[in-house]
C-alpha cells in the first residue's frame, strides 16, 4: 500500500464535458451512449463518433472493470500506476490505480472506481483493486 | 533507372549539433536548409514549396519562408507529431507530381535540451478535448509507451530481453557515428539492468534527448536529371492516423497497419525486398511493434524477429538505423522522422559509414511514428529507391 499519493491537476472542464465532472463530485461515473446508433463511447462528447449523431444522452456506468494494461511511473517524486480500464459496459478509459501494492498489478486484475479530489476542487475517477 | 518515381530526394542534411546553447530555433531551422541545399547543389532561390511542422515557430510556414527568404508557391504544415516529416517527403511528391512545385524543402529544428524541457512540453493546450480525460492522471511519454509495452508482453509474451536486443543493435551501430550521444556498446544484460523508469521500460529501452535538427530537398524528375545520381528515389509513400477509437483501446498495434501496405503497394515491393529499414526507435517497443505491423514478420513475433543481433548491419536479416537512430543518435526536437529519412538516403547513396553501409543496398523503407504508440498517433511510411534502383 502506498502511503502517500501524488497531487491530481485539475481536469479541464468544458461545456461538453462539464456534467461529467458535476456526477464525478457525487460520486459518479457517467458514460455517453447514442439514441441514433445505440454506441458507447469514451471519453464524453456532445456528438457521438460512431454516427456523428448530436442525440447523445448520459447514464451511470457501474464502475466495475479490468485493467487491460498499465505502467508504475518509477521516476516521479511519488510513483504512481497510470492505466487503461476496461469498463463492464465496454469502453477503456485511462485512469490511476490507487489504494494498491504498485508491484502487485496485473492485467485483468478486477477493480472497482473510486474518487479524488484534484487541484481546485474538482473529484477525478480513479480505480482500486476490488478486495 | 528502371522504376519510375515521381519525386527524387536530391539534398540531405543533419545538423551536427546535440546541445544548442547558442543558436535560436528559427537559426537551426536556417542551416539544416541551407545544408540540404548545398548537398543537392541547390540555393534557396531554387525552392519553390516549403514543408514543415509545429516546430516552426510562427504561422504555419510563413514566419520561416520569411526568416529564409523563400518565394514560395506552395506550403504544407501538416503536424502529425514526429512522422511528420516522412509524411512530407510523400505530400511533396504528390505536390510536385500534381505540378505545383518542383524544388521542396522540408525543415526539422528544435532545442528541448537547451530549453529544459520535457517531452511533452510544446503541447497546445487549447480547447484539446480529450485533455481533461488523460492529463490529471499523469501521462508522460514514458508511462504511455510503458502501457503499450505492457500490453505487448501480456498477449504474445514478448519480454525485456528481446526488447532490449533492439537497443544493442542501435548501439552497435552508434559506436562508428561521432556525432552520436552514446556511442558504447551495450549488452542485453546492460539494458535490462538499468534503471526502471516506467514498467516495464527501462532507461536504455528509451531515446535520447537532443537538440539539433535536419532537413531535405526533394525534386521533380527533370531537377533530378541535371543534379545527377545522388539523387535517390521516392517509389511509395503511404500515410495514417490511429486514434483510441470511441474508447476501443488496443496497443499492440500502430498506425503502422495501414501506412505500410499503402506504401509496400504504391512501390509495388514488399518488406522482403527491402534491404535496410529506418524505424522510427523513440523506444525499443516502438521499433518492435511496427516491425510486426510494416510485415516484416508476423504479428507477435516481434520479439523473437530482433533477437540475436538480427536488426545489425552485416550480421542480421533487417539492418536497421545504422546512424544509432534515436536509442543512441539523437532525436531533435524530440522529432525522429527526419533522421529516419536521412540516414535511409545515405544507405542508398552508399554515403553510410563504412562500417555499417548495406553492400549494394538498392531498396529501403523510412518509418516515422508520431504521438503516443497505439493511443494517438500519426503513422508514415516511405519507399526509396537508389538511383538505379
Amino acid at each position: 500500500m502506498s502511503a502517500q499519493e501524488r497531487t491530481y491537476p485539475e481536469p479541464a472542464i468544458s461545456m461538453e464535458t462539464e456534467r461529467y465532472w458535476e456526477a464525478t463530485k457525487q460520486g459518479k461515473l457517467l458514460l455517453k451512449k447514442c439514441n441514433s446508433c445505440d454506441g458507447t463511447y469514451f471519453y464524453p462528447r456532445a456528438t457521438c463518433p460512431h454516427c456523428l449523431s448530436g442525440d447523445t444522452d448520459w447514464f451511470e456506468a457501474s464502475g466495475k472493470g479490468k485493467i487491460y494494461t498499465y505502467s508504475v511511473m518509477r521516476r516521479a517524486q511519488v510513483p504512481y500506476a497510470i492505466a487503461y480500464v476496461t469498463l463492464e459496459e465496454g469502453v477503456t478509459m485511462m485512469t490511476n490505480i490507487v489504494e494498491c501494492d504498485l508491484d502487485g498489478l496485473a492485467i485483468d486484475q478486477e477493480v472497482e472506481v473510486t474518487f479524488r479530489t484534484t487541484e481546485g476542487d474538482q473529484a477525478l475517477p480513479v480505480f482500486r483493486p476490488v478486495s | 533507372m528502371s522504376r519510375s518515381s515521381k519525386a527524387y530526394i536530391a539534398g540531405i542534411y543533419e545538423h551536427p549539433t546535440r546541445k544548442a546553447l547558442d543558436k535560436t530555433i528559427p537559426q537551426l531551422h536556417a542551416e539544416v536548409a541551407l545544408g540540404a541545399l548545398q548537398d543537392a547543389g541547390l540555393t534557396k532561390d531554387d525552392v519553390d514549396g516549403y514543408f514543415c511542422d509545429g516546430d516552426a515557430p510562427g504561422l504555419g510556414g510563413a514566419s520561416m519562408a520569411e526568416y529564409m527568404g523563400l518565394d514560395l508557391t506552395y506550403t504544407d504544415t501538416t503536424e502529425t507529431g514526429g512522422s511528420s516529416y516522412v509524411l512530407h517527403v510523400g505530400h511533396a511528391m504528390q505536390a510536385i507530381a500534381a505540378g505545383k512545385c518542383s524544388v521542396a524543402l522540408v525543415t526539422l529544428a528544435g532545442r528541448p535540451r537547451a530549453e529544459g524541457l520535457a517531452t511533452l512540453g510544446a503541447r497546445n493546450r487549447g480547447e484539446v478535448p480529450e485533455l481533461g480525460f488523460e492529463l490529471p492522471y499523469g501521462p508522460v511519454i514514458t508511462n504511455m509507451y510503458g502501457m503499450a509495452a505492457m500490453r505487448h508482453m501480456h498477449e504474445y509474451g514478448t519480454t525485456s530481453e528481446q526488447l532490449a536486443w533492439i537497443k544493442v543493435a542501435a548501439s552497435h551501430h552508434a559506436q562508428h557515428n561521432e556525432h552520436a550521444m552514446l556511442r558504447d556498446v551495450v549488452t542485453v544484460e546492460d539494458v535490462v539492468n538499468s534503471p526502471m523508469i516506467a514498467d516495464p521500460l527501462h532507461r536504455l529501452d528509451c531515446c535520447v534527448i537532443s537538440d539539433g535538427g535536419g532537413a531535405l530537398v526533394i525534386v521533380s524528375p527533370e531537377v533530378a536529371k541535371s543534379i545527377g545520381d545522388r539523387c535517390v528515389k521516392i517509389l511509395g509513400q503511404g500515410e495514417a492516423i490511429k486514434h483510441l477509437n470511441a474508447g476501443k483501446v488496443d496497443l499492440t498495434y500502430t498506425g503502422a497497419v495501414k501506412s505500410g501496405p499503402i506504401a509496400f503497394e504504391e512501390a509495388n515491393l514488399t518488406p522482403a525486398d527491402m534491404d535496410y529499414a529506418s524505424i522510427y526507435d523513440s523506444f525499443t517497443i516502438t521499433v518492435l511493434e511496427t516491425i510486426e505491423d510494416l510485415g516484416f514478420c508476423a504479428k507477435g513475433e516481434g520479439g523473437k524477429f530482433v533477437s540475436d543481433g538480427n536488426l545489425i548491419s552485416g550480421t542480421g536479416k533487417l539492418p536497421f538505423n545504422t546512424d544509432g537512430g534515436g536509442l543512441c543518435n539523437n532525436h531533435p526536437s524530440n522529432r525522429g522522422g527526419m533522421t529516419k529519412v536521412i540516414e535511409a538516403v545515405r544507405q542508398l547513396r552508399g554515403e553510410a559509414h563504412p562500417k555499417v553501409q548495406v553492400p549494394d543496398c538498392t531498396l529501403a523503407l523510412a518509418h516515422g511514428t508520431g504521438g503516443s504508440i497505439g493511443t494517438r498517433m500519426g503513422s508514415a511510411t516511405v519507399i526509396l529507391g537508389s538511383n538505379d534502383a
